[in-house]
């Protein structure tokens, strides 16, 4: 995708100096080209950053501040008898609190491939959904016939994302602009696909089993309960957690990283940024804004289909989780704010919880309380948290 | 020249001069002679189900059409405002739950049921119109998903999964309106006020209005009006002919469950309304009619064609994807474009009159 990116560019300075100097207004830490930029200076971005936005919302930074602090105790205490009897066992807490986080991540691959593709081309998918199913069947497929897990990623990512360049082809391009007609168009060709899907593998539940050195459970050392028996000896029982889980979370945040990063400190990512602000200025410099977005699309859809193999081997992938996904991107792009890479990651993060939080608290209405944030946040910040207004 | 200007006079005041019986034009006269002795001679079957599930689908369909038409809203919801207003039929009325339906008479349970279906509208519409275009489609479907998830897990008030049965209309008059006859007049009767006052109000000044606040939003509140408050009494109101057409359509199946407001069909209404076309509110029953012949023939079609019944969504998503690359407005924009080109002229190209 470089390569692709890098011969839209090439031989086109001015274009580059025009865009670096948009880019030094853009952010406030000032432009660093990629080489000379050292985790030192990120760092001391994100504190001036920090800094910032302490001075302009202080009341929200303490509220924050103080929720995180008592996550934190809560998190590594040993809890005291009253707090368990309030809320019930550390255990089922911890537990939800990491299944709300992993779940995060998977939405936020989902969500991600989404609000990019809308950020850049204000094309909203409402095939993204059906994307991530077929990458979940590619991925089992692809699995099941050659035991490697790792290798289905690579090729649900490859073919959906070639699946995503198909649609921006035959359906974006051709109607740029009209956003009704596209929505329209991409809801027949999920309920199209979905069918097709159906026809081909059934209504089954496929799930793909991780390989053996990422099953099982994994110390995490945090302490769960505490005990003393009555021979005074002190029971401490640590939390397990599932691996696979843990490394796929870690795997969503080296791509969203990457993903910040390549949006923010690369060429590229300057292209597409300029390309979201003034599309048609971006073309009359020269730049060939078509390519862009096929390669913006290539890898947004490309990630859905990378989130279908992690949705098949958490969950499974079936029919009607196409729309379970759809709109859990829904949510999570609607909370974090459109087009908007850190506001997917804080919806994914927010959504992911209420959504394990409330099946362990509040059973009933788990579903509920995920819209209920959805609610709130339309109608105090419609453009979304993160979102610009 | 001048003599036809006075001729075209004379005859706009004759036009005015007429009696009201008189302006009808002829299409409505043909169409409505031929619904109303249709159930002389149409058998059961195609009185309550096909055509009485056209008239409840159109209905909800023209209420989306009203607001994406006229006030350029597209809401996935109005699915979810039909079931609203059928649910609090069941709830205030009568069903087979006698824990939770509280038995009242229909002169209380309808009104009310209509009127907690438009109040429910207006704050889902003001959340809303807090955004434009495909947002509202987005934030329309996450409403949807959520009123079905909530009417599926609460027992207390929606009886969850299993919802409520045998809620049938009142037998007012001493007529059982569940009589294939009666309920297509019924139908008949609520899709002509839903039809007729859909197109009064497109030109009265609240429709006017609003199509200005479609057009230009900007423009219209400097000329004083009020764009939110239009575009929420838009989903007010267009929660009326939703909300009777979801109560026709409990009294129809005799229940009403969480899969009545599903995301499917959210998504079906919306595919009617744009199919037929979102210009006029005909185009609604057209695609509700299409629909309805679809879906109760679709499956003898695909096994005649040697594919297995199963593949009715395919059949209705390849469908509607036609009609969307093809046409701008469904099944209306492709008849005027075919009146318009009969009407040029083959060798010069310009538009006779």
């Amino acid at each position: 995708m470089v390569q692709t990116f890098g011969y839209a560019v090439r031989g086109r300075q001015y274009l580059t100096s025009l865009l670096s100097d948009a880019t030094v207004i853009r952010s406030r830490g000032g432009h660093h080209a990629i080489a000379t930029c050292s985790i030192a200076a990120y760092i001391s971005d994100g504190v001036a950053a920090m800094r910032a936005l302490a001075a302009r919302h202080p009341i929200w930074s303490t509220i924050i501040a103080l929720v995180l602090l008592i996550l934190l105790y809560l998190v590594f205490a040993i809890w005291p008898e009253w707090l368990t009897d309030a809320i019930g066992r550390k255990k089922v807490f911890l537990n939800a609190l990491f299944n709300g986080i992993t779940l995060g991540g998977l939405y936020f691959l989902v969500a991600s491939g989404f609000t990019l593709i809308f950020g850049l081309m204000r094309n909203v998918n409402l095939a993204h959904g059906s994307l991530y199913l077929m990458g979940g069947y590619i991925g089992f497929f692809v699995a099941d016939a050659t035991g490697l897990w790792l290798l289905a990623f690579p090729v649900a990512f490859i073919v959906v994302g070639f699946m995503g360049v198909l649609l921006q082809i035959l359906v974006f391009r051709r109607m740029e602009g009209q956003d009704l007609r596209q929505t329209l168009v991409t809801i027949g060709i999920s309920i199209v696909l979905a069918d097709l899907m159906l026809w081909g593998v059934g209504g089954d539940f496929y799930n793909i089993n991780p390989p053996s050195w990422l099953s099982g459970p994994m110390e995490t050392g945090l302490v769960t309960s505490q005990r003393v028996r009555s021979s005074g000896e002190v029971v401490t029982a640590y939390l397990k957690y599932p691996l696979v889980r843990i490394v796929i979370l870690a795997a969503s945040v080296v791509i969203g990283l990457a993903m910040w990063l390549v949006l923010n400190r690369t060429r590229i990512g300057m292209l597409i940024r300029a390309g979201v602000d003034d599309r048609d200025m971006l073309s009359a410099t020269g730049a060939r804004t078509h390519l862009v977005f096929v390669g913006v699309f290539f890898f947004g859809a490309g990630l859905a289909g990378l989130a279908g193999v992690v949705g098949a081997t958490f969950q499974s992938a079936a029919p009607g989780e196409d729309i379970r996904f759809l709109l859990a991107s829904l949510v999570v792009v609607i909370v974090g704010g459109m087009g908007s890479i850190p506001g997917a990651a804080l919806g994914a993060l927010l959504i992911g919880l209420a959504e394990q939080f409330g099946s362990v608290y509040f059973p009933t209405y788990a579903v509920v309380l995920t819209f209920l944030i959805m609610v709130l946040v339309l109608a105090f910040r419609p453009q979304g948290l993160m979102g610009q207004s | 020249m001048a003599l036809a200007d006075t001729s075209a006079q004379a005859r706009a005041r004759r036009a005015d001069d007429r009696v009201w019986i008189e302006r009808i034009t002829a299409p409505y006269w043909v169409i409505g002679v031929i619904l109303l002795i249709i159930p002389a001679f149409a058998s059961d079957f195609v009185m309550f189900q096909i055509f009485g599930w056209t008239f409840i689908l159109g209905m909800i369909a023209t209420s989306l059409m009203f607001l994406g038409g006229y006030g350029g809203m597209v809401s996935l919801a109005q699915m979810t405002f039909a079931g609203v207003a059928g649910y609090m039929v069941a709830i205030f009325g009568d069903s087979a739950i006698d824990t939770i339906s509280m038995g009242w008479p229909w002169f209380i349970a309808i009104p009310l049921a209509l009127i907690i279906a438009a109040i429910f509208a207006t704050v889902i519409g003001w959340l809303a119109v807090r955004t434009v275009g495909i947002y509202t489609i987005m934030i329309t479907l996450a409403i949807a998903a959520a009123f079905f998830y909530f009417t599926r897990q609460n027992y207390d008030i929606f009886n969850g999964f299993q919802g409520f049965n045998s809620v049938f209309p009142p037998r007012l008059f001493g007529v059982d309106w569940r009589q294939p006859m009666a309920f297509y007049y019924l139908t008949l009767f609520w899709a002509a006020v839903t039809y007729f006052s859909v197109l009064y109000l497109s030109r009265a000044p609240f429709g006017l209005a609003l199509q200005g606040v479609r057009d230009n939003p900007r423009r219209m509140a400097a000329l004083g009006f009020n764009v939110t408050a239009h575009r929420v009494a838009a989903y007010a109101f267009s929660a009326i002919p939703a909300g009777i057409g979801g109560i026709l359509l409990t009294w129809q199946s005799g229940q009403i469950s969480p899969g009545t407001v599903g995301i499917q069909p959210a998504i079906d209404i919306l595919i009617i309304a744009v199919v037929g076309g979102l210009g006029h509110p005909v185009g609604a029953f057209i695609g509700a009619f299409l629909y309805v012949i679809l879906k109760t023939f679709a499956v003898d079609f695909l096994i005649a064609v040697g594919l297995s019944g199963d593949r009715f969504q395919l059949l209705i998503g390849l469908g509607f994807l036609l009609v969307v690359l093809w046409s701008e407005d469904g099944l209306l924009g492709l008849w005027s474009k075919l009146r318009a080109s009969r009407h040029r002229d083959p060798l010069t190209g310009e538009v006779r009159e």
